[in-house]
């Protein structure tokens, strides 16, 4: 009986490893296929591989004319002002629901949810409808408020998360050796609540990076983003500028991931949604 | 001391929603005054000490500091310290930047700042910790690093917030007599929360008894310990066993009628305002005095009670012994142990045995007062 058991149990690695083996495939088999894709030349049914190598593509995508520059500078642009416009909003409204005997608490949280509730496209339809109304459709503004609107949802959540980390008689100790309450948030809540909120802010930027819809209704044609020209570049059968576009666009997300994992400790995402 | 009504605190009560934590709270502390606030948890000491801080504001009554009203003042502005029962160091600031934070407030010069935070750290002992940071210290030295920043900016008033349940019990007793050394070297006023009877019986210049928000006796150690006002203040200053008498009281004698579990007795009254008819008795294991039948009973004034033993054991110094009387079990110490099963007389002195009306209303602190001075 003994012996049976730990034959099985000296088995069990193959389970396991077919399974990892698998999760890696399907983690690292499309990654690998966009990496050879970007500096592919030739490659076509039915060939496993590429049939010539070359950094042609490249040229093509940062050529001037091109249009990836451009894109990279917007998408950049308007994800740095939206984490700005979200944390803006994020600290003061993380801070009052954290700290204050809000009533109906959780019910605000949840409100920061609807504009993920309803269908992406009606909402930017209309969305864009109203903009161009009021002119701020096709302007960098209008992308960063529809960009905000989304990304507040992480934002007032992880910065709520983070501000109830942080023991309220940490703050209370600064206030009864002399410090205001403004002097108190800016010397001890902000900086203990500071990993939490470039967490959120993170979460913010790389939603704003690869939000697509939205930034399709209220920015194209006049405010071009990098998904914009992935989604072009893909459509019209360009696998090449695609694959390009896309490392541009992970590059950011992986060097962002890395951080939050560092930043983002336990006891603060324990708490977020509550 | 400059004056008894340094800080007065004036009919404060308060509450959340429908609980009352305090109830008519009146106290005044002179300066210099080292006053302790006794009690068991949710007797509301915690929340009293709040108030005087800032963090509570009470429903009703007022907190003055010298004749000024202080009541709805933001904490900051109070000049009191509050040093936290979890001490509630900043993680992100090491020791110097803690204890030097008050100063910086103060907008002290830096070179200042470093001087006065090196003559803390040399006075409480943090020597050559300046640049650790509160999570490489331990229980005893975070709690030094909490004092020193709130003593840093020479507070008018020091609040404690039982800063010392966190320590072990060895650091604990030394810091004890540190922290007191300290108050009374600074002249500071200091108002210490605690539900520790050792502790406060050390440490204070007077002690508060709170009990369900109320204050049930106030005094000097020496007073609270051998006068207790009540019932409940005497049970909590450690008088643990409870036996029911009748007495019958005349001019300036207490009269015990003889009972199941004791012999008739009389003590004098010396001060006790107290009626004939059922009563309380309460006194402390250790004032108990046990003897064998065989021997001769104590001939001095006290109370005589006749039980067997039920079991002894030894925490040190005394045997203690568990006796039943009658209805009951009660504790007595003895420096011969007595074997369990054997029957013994247990003799308390008039002046160790306390005496209560059982009366409807126990919180009523007039009940029992020996020497009162109402």
């Amino acid at each position: 009986m003994m012996s049976n058991r730990s034959r099985l149990a000296a088995l069990w690695w193959i389970p396991r490893g077919l399974i990892f083996g698998l999760m890696a495939f399907f983690i690292f088999g499309p990654l690998f296929n966009m990496l050879l894709w970007t500096v592919t030349e030739k490659w076509y049914f039915p060939h496993a591989l590429p049939l010539e190598y070359g950094f042609s593509a490249w040229g093509r995508v940062f050529a001037p004319r091109g249009g990836a520059l451009e894109s990279l500078g917007n998408s950049l642009i308007v994800a740095i002002l939206t984490v700005a416009v979200s944390l803006a909003l994020a600290i003061p409204a993380g801070y009052a629901l954290a700290r204050l005997k809000l009533p109906l608490r959780s019910l605000i949280l949840l409100a920061f949810l609807i504009p993920q509730a309803f269908p992406n496209l009606t909402v930017y339809v209309n969305v864009a409808r109203i903009f161009y109304e009021i002119g701020l459709n096709g302007t960098i503004a209008g992308v960063v408020l529809v960009h905000a609107s989304h990304g507040l949802v992480y934002a007032v959540w992880i910065a709520t998360a983070a501000f109830s980390a942080i023991d309220v008689e940490l703050e209370q100790a600064a206030r009864s050796i002399g410090a205001g309450a403004l002097r108190t948030f800016r010397d001890i809540t902000l900086p203990l609540a500071a990993p939490g909120l470039l967490a959120s802010a993170i979460f913010v930027f790389l939603e704003s990076l690869d939000e697509f819809t939205g930034s399709y209704f209220v920015g194209a044609p006049d405010v071009n983003m990098l998904p914009l020209l992935l989604y072009t570049a893909g459509s019209g059968g360009n696998y090449q500028i695609a694959s390009i576009t896309a490392l541009l666009l992970l590059v950011p997300s992986l060097i962002f991931m890395l951080i939050v994992e560092r930043f983002l400790k336990a006891d603060v995402l324990s708490r977020v949604g509550r | 001391m400059s004056g008894a009504g340094f800080l007065k605190i004036d009919g404060v009560a308060t509450g959340y929603g429908a609980t009352q934590v305090l109830k008519d709270i009146s106290l005044s502390i002179a300066s210099g005054e080292f006053v302790a606030l006794l009690g068991s948890s949710g007797c509301g000491k915690t929340t009293l000490l709040r108030v005087l801080a800032g963090f509570v504001a009470p429903k009703s009554g007022i907190v003055s500091v010298r004749q000024r009203e202080v009541t709805h003042l933001p904490p900051d502005k109070r000049g009191m310290a509050l040093v936290f029962q979890s001490y509630a160091l900043w993680p992100h600031m090491s020791v110097a930047q803690n204890i030097g934070y008050g100063l910086k407030l103060r907008g002290v010069a830096s070179a200042d700042i470093a001087r006065r935070v090196s003559a803390m750290q040399a006075m409480l002992g943090l020597e050559g910790l300046e640049d650790r940071k509160p999570g490489a210290l331990s229980g005893g030295q975070r709690q030094r690093v909490a004092l020193g920043r709130a003593l840093v900016v020479d507070p008018e008033i020091l609040l404690l917030d039982e800063p010392l349940s966190n320590l072990d019990a060895r650091i604990r007793l030394t810091v004890r007599h540190e922290l007191r050394a300290l108050q009374q070297r600074l002249g500071i006023t200091a108002i210490h929360v605690t539900h520790d009877r050792e502790e406060a019986m050390v440490m204070a210049d007077r002690i508060v008894i709170l009990d369900a928000g109320r204050i049930a006796q106030q005094g000097s150690p020496e007073e609270v310990y051998n006068r207790p006002a009540s019932a409940f203040v005497a049970a909590f200053m450690g008088a643990e066993n409870h036996v029911s008498l009748t007495v019958d009281v005349q001019s300036d004698t207490v009269s015990i009628a003889p009972g199941p579990a004791n012999r008739a007795g009389q003590v004098p009254l010396s001060g006790r305002s107290l009626s004939s008819g059922p009563v309380e008795a309460r006194f402390r294991p250790e004032a108990a005095r046990l003897f064998s039948l065989s021997a001769e009973t104590p001939n001095e004034p006290g109370l005589v009670f006749e039980g067997r033993v039920v079991s002894v054991t030894y925490p040190g110094g005394l045997w203690r012994h568990v006796v039943r009387l009658a209805d009951r079990e009660i504790l007595a110490d003895a420096v011969h142990p007595f074997a369990a099963g054997e029957t013994v007389g247990v003799f308390v002195a008039a002046a160790s045995l306390f005496l209560f009306n059982m009366s409807a209303n126990a919180a009523d602190s007039s009940v029992s007062r020996p020497d009162g001075r109402e």
